[in-house]
């Protein structure tokens, strides 16, 4: 596959985007800004970017408790992601949903979600409509390896194959479900391998190789949007964090932990940066661009102001707001 | 006499059971080595072993579903959900499994299983990870339903629980676990026995779970002012000891309620309820529930810390009673 300068520029664009992001919120999160949780994407950025490269701003994804990533990717408004995990009234949820549940709407991006197998079923539904509607939208739905032993998983992809749904699952195998290795919590080797139960095309691609997810991305939205049903795409990756912050990680071997820091995806897709031309000035501009809306991003979230508390009860229902004083 | 957290409690509780009768199992999320979500399980595996402290995939459904298997086949399980919140995934083993085959079966299988709920808010983990569930699990005939709010009854309560032949629906606020508290005794303490946390003589308010500190809180404010507060705390909120309550009111004459759940439809509802309906005669003015806002648990520390209630509201609903 031809994959010219522009989209390989863009897909580091996204990548560095979500590098930076995460580091920032990694030391925000210490520094105690960030309350709550915090699950960093750090070390999967070319699953998401290589993705939803293929992607129109109208096509849909769902997100997990793992969402940054994807969010990014997807074109997510750095300022306004921001700003909501530090839980202000600027942010993308007003404050009311944090790291686990920021969603725009106006992106397609129909959440990130704290119910690990949620989005399986979400993005069938999303995908109904985009068949139903025959609008040539495609769904993409993220989530992870642990996920899949869910039900939802497997009564979502069943569903979508014999529909013929245009939904592309993306199954980010970092090899964990927080404490679980992958075997530990499943027999087999290929997740890609669960496809075969319901008739679908399953592919397990290196997730650490953009331009690879790329490829096998573009095949499976093409195949989506021309109504030719669902695929599973694996992405073997590997989480460079614990599984939320402030969890040590103890249980992966430093050994393996190593071994993935050498298949670290950003140092990768610059190498291949440099063999196709790109010079060090390009790449440079990139990342002080990067540095540049990231550093806006923060300084808006720091001077935007907490939420109102009566806020707290608007937002349940369409029309109703709460009585403040129910209790 | 020993001084414990409320996780510390709640693992001793499990942990002398375990050593006493082979069939007690325990299986959950990263239950295991990791020693679980909130660190309540650490070191019961290296104790016990991987045969008995057993790490599940992702699969509610299976969880609560292999507790009920394996109850009505020989084991007394525990099930370790990692959220109260999950509950809503593996419901259908709860509500259409767990709590009707013995009643289906026409009494002739009991599922001794214990599901441990960490339930709560305060701490910034948002809508999916804080809710209050215990109206639904109340709700539902066939499921009895404990919420320590000490490390003493953590530990007792815990005890009972795994004793009892039915499902019981162990309810522990995720907010509480480095919580201190003496634990003098090793006994269990028995399902349906309140307990009077402060005496008082001038109103009643019950409480649960993490609400039995505001409750306390607002006591010691009111002291100061003369006024004394009861404060009594079910324990068990199914079944629920109506007994305590009414001597309690016939001392003092006036309620509060106080839940952390959101009041619509929450089971303090079904308290004051039980209170109007059958101690009528003993009240001066009507019972007050006080709970969280009717809204999703909101991620903001400002907003999380308006929508629950506190000590302030009870002192407010004290105030108005008087
Ligand atoms: C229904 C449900 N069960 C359990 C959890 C707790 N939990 C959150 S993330 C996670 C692990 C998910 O692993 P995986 O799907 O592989 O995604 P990863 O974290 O590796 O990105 C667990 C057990 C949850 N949020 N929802
Ligand atoms: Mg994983």
């Amino acid at each position: 596959m031809k994959i010219d300068k522009e989209q390989i520029q863009d897909m580091y664009l996204r990548m560095r985007k979500i590098r930076e992001f995460e580091s920032k919120a990694q030391s925000l999160f210490a520094e105690g800004k960030i309350p709550g949780f915090v699950h960093l994407y750090l070390g999967e950025e070319a699953a998401a970017a290589g993705v939803c490269a293929c992607l129109d701003d109208e096509d849909f994804i769902t997100s997990t408790h793992r969402g940054h990533g994807h969010i990014i990717a997807k074109g997510g408004d750095l300022k306004y992601m921001m700003a909501e995990l530090y839980g202000r009234e600027t942010g993308y949820c007003k404050g009311k949903g944090g790291s686990m549940h920021i969603a725009d709407r106006e992106r397609g991006i129909l959440g990130a979600n704290g119910i690990v197998g949620a989005g399986h079923n979400i993005a069938v539904g999303a995908g109904l409509t985009c068949s139903y509607l025959n609008n040539g939208k495609v769904v993409v739905c993220f989530f992870g390896d642990a996920s899949t032993n869910q039900g939802t998983f497997h009564e979502s992809l069943n569903l979508a194959s014999i529909w013929k749904l245009p939904v592309v699952f993306v199954c980010e195998n970092n090899y964990y479900g927080i404490s679980m290795s992958q075997g530990r919590h499943m027999s087999i080797k290929d997740i890609a391998d669960r496809a075969s139960a319901y008739g679908i095309p399953g592919i397990a691609v290196d997730g650490n190789d953009v331009l690879a997810v790329y490829e096998a991305a573009s095949e499976a939205v093409a195949r989506a949007r021309k109504g030719h049903g669902p695929t599973l795409i694996e992405c073997k990756t590997y989480r460079q964090r614990g599984h939320f912050e402030g969890d040590p990680g103890t249980y992966k071997p430093a050994k393996e932990q190593e071994e993935w820091l050498k298949k670290d995806p950003l140092p990768r897709l610059v190498n291949i940066m440099k063999e196709t031309g790109f010079t060090d000035d390009e790449i440079a501009a990139i990342d002080n661009s990067v540095a540049a809306e990231l550093a806006a991003a923060i300084t808006f979230a720091e001077e935007s102001p907490s939420p109102k508390v009566e806020s707290t009860v608007e937002d349940v229902y369409s029309d109703i707001v709460e009585e403040v004083r129910v209790r | 006499m020993s001084v414990m957290t409320y996780g510390e409690a709640i693992r001793e509780g499990m942990s002398i059971r375990m050593r006493e009768d082979n069939n007690v199992v325990l299986f959950g999320e990263d239950v295991g080595a990791f020693g679980g979500c909130f660190g309540v399980t650490a070191g019961m595996f290296d104790e016990f072993g991987e045969d008995r402290v057993r790490d599940t995939p992702i699969s509610e459904g299976v969880i609560i579903g292999a507790a009920v298997g394996s109850s009505a086949t020989g084991l007394r399980p525990i099930a370790e959900l990692m959220f109260c919140d999950f509950l809503t995934v593996g419901m259908d083993q709860l509500v259409n499994q767990a709590a009707k085959m013995r009643y289906m079966f026409g009494g002739k299988i009991s599922l001794p299983m214990v599901v441990r709920l960490p339930l709560g808010a305060g701490v910034s983990a948002a809508a999916q990870h804080s809710q209050s569930l215990e109206a639904w699990v109340t709700h539902v005939p066939g499921l009895k339903v404990v919420y320590p709010s000490t490390p003493q009854d953590a530990l007792g309560l815990m005890l009972s629980s795994i004793d009892d032949n039915n499902p019981v629906m162990y309810l522990e606020h995720k907010a509480m676990y480095a919580a201190k508290g003496e634990v003098a005794s090793l006994d269990p303490i028995p399902l349906g026995k309140g307990d009077i946390k402060r005496a008082g003589t001038d109103v009643t308010v019950i409480a649960t779970g993490k609400m039995v500190s505001e409750a306390l809180a607002a006591a010691e404010t009111l002291a100061k002012e003369g006024v004394e507060l009861e404060v009594l705390d079910p324990r068990t909120l199914n079944p629920l000891d109506v007994g305590l309550i009414a001597q309690s009111i016939e001392k003092t004459s006036r309620v509060v309620v106080i839940t952390e759940e959101c009041k619509r439809g929450g089971f303090a509802g079904e308290i004051s309820a039980i209170i109007a309906e059958e101690l009528f005669d003993l009240l001066d003015g009507p019972p007050i529930r006080i709970g969280a806002l009717n809204s999703p648990v909101p991620f903001a520390p400002v907003l999380e810390q308006y929508y629950l209630p506190n000590k302030d509201d009870v002192i407010a609903a004290v105030k108005k009673l008087a």
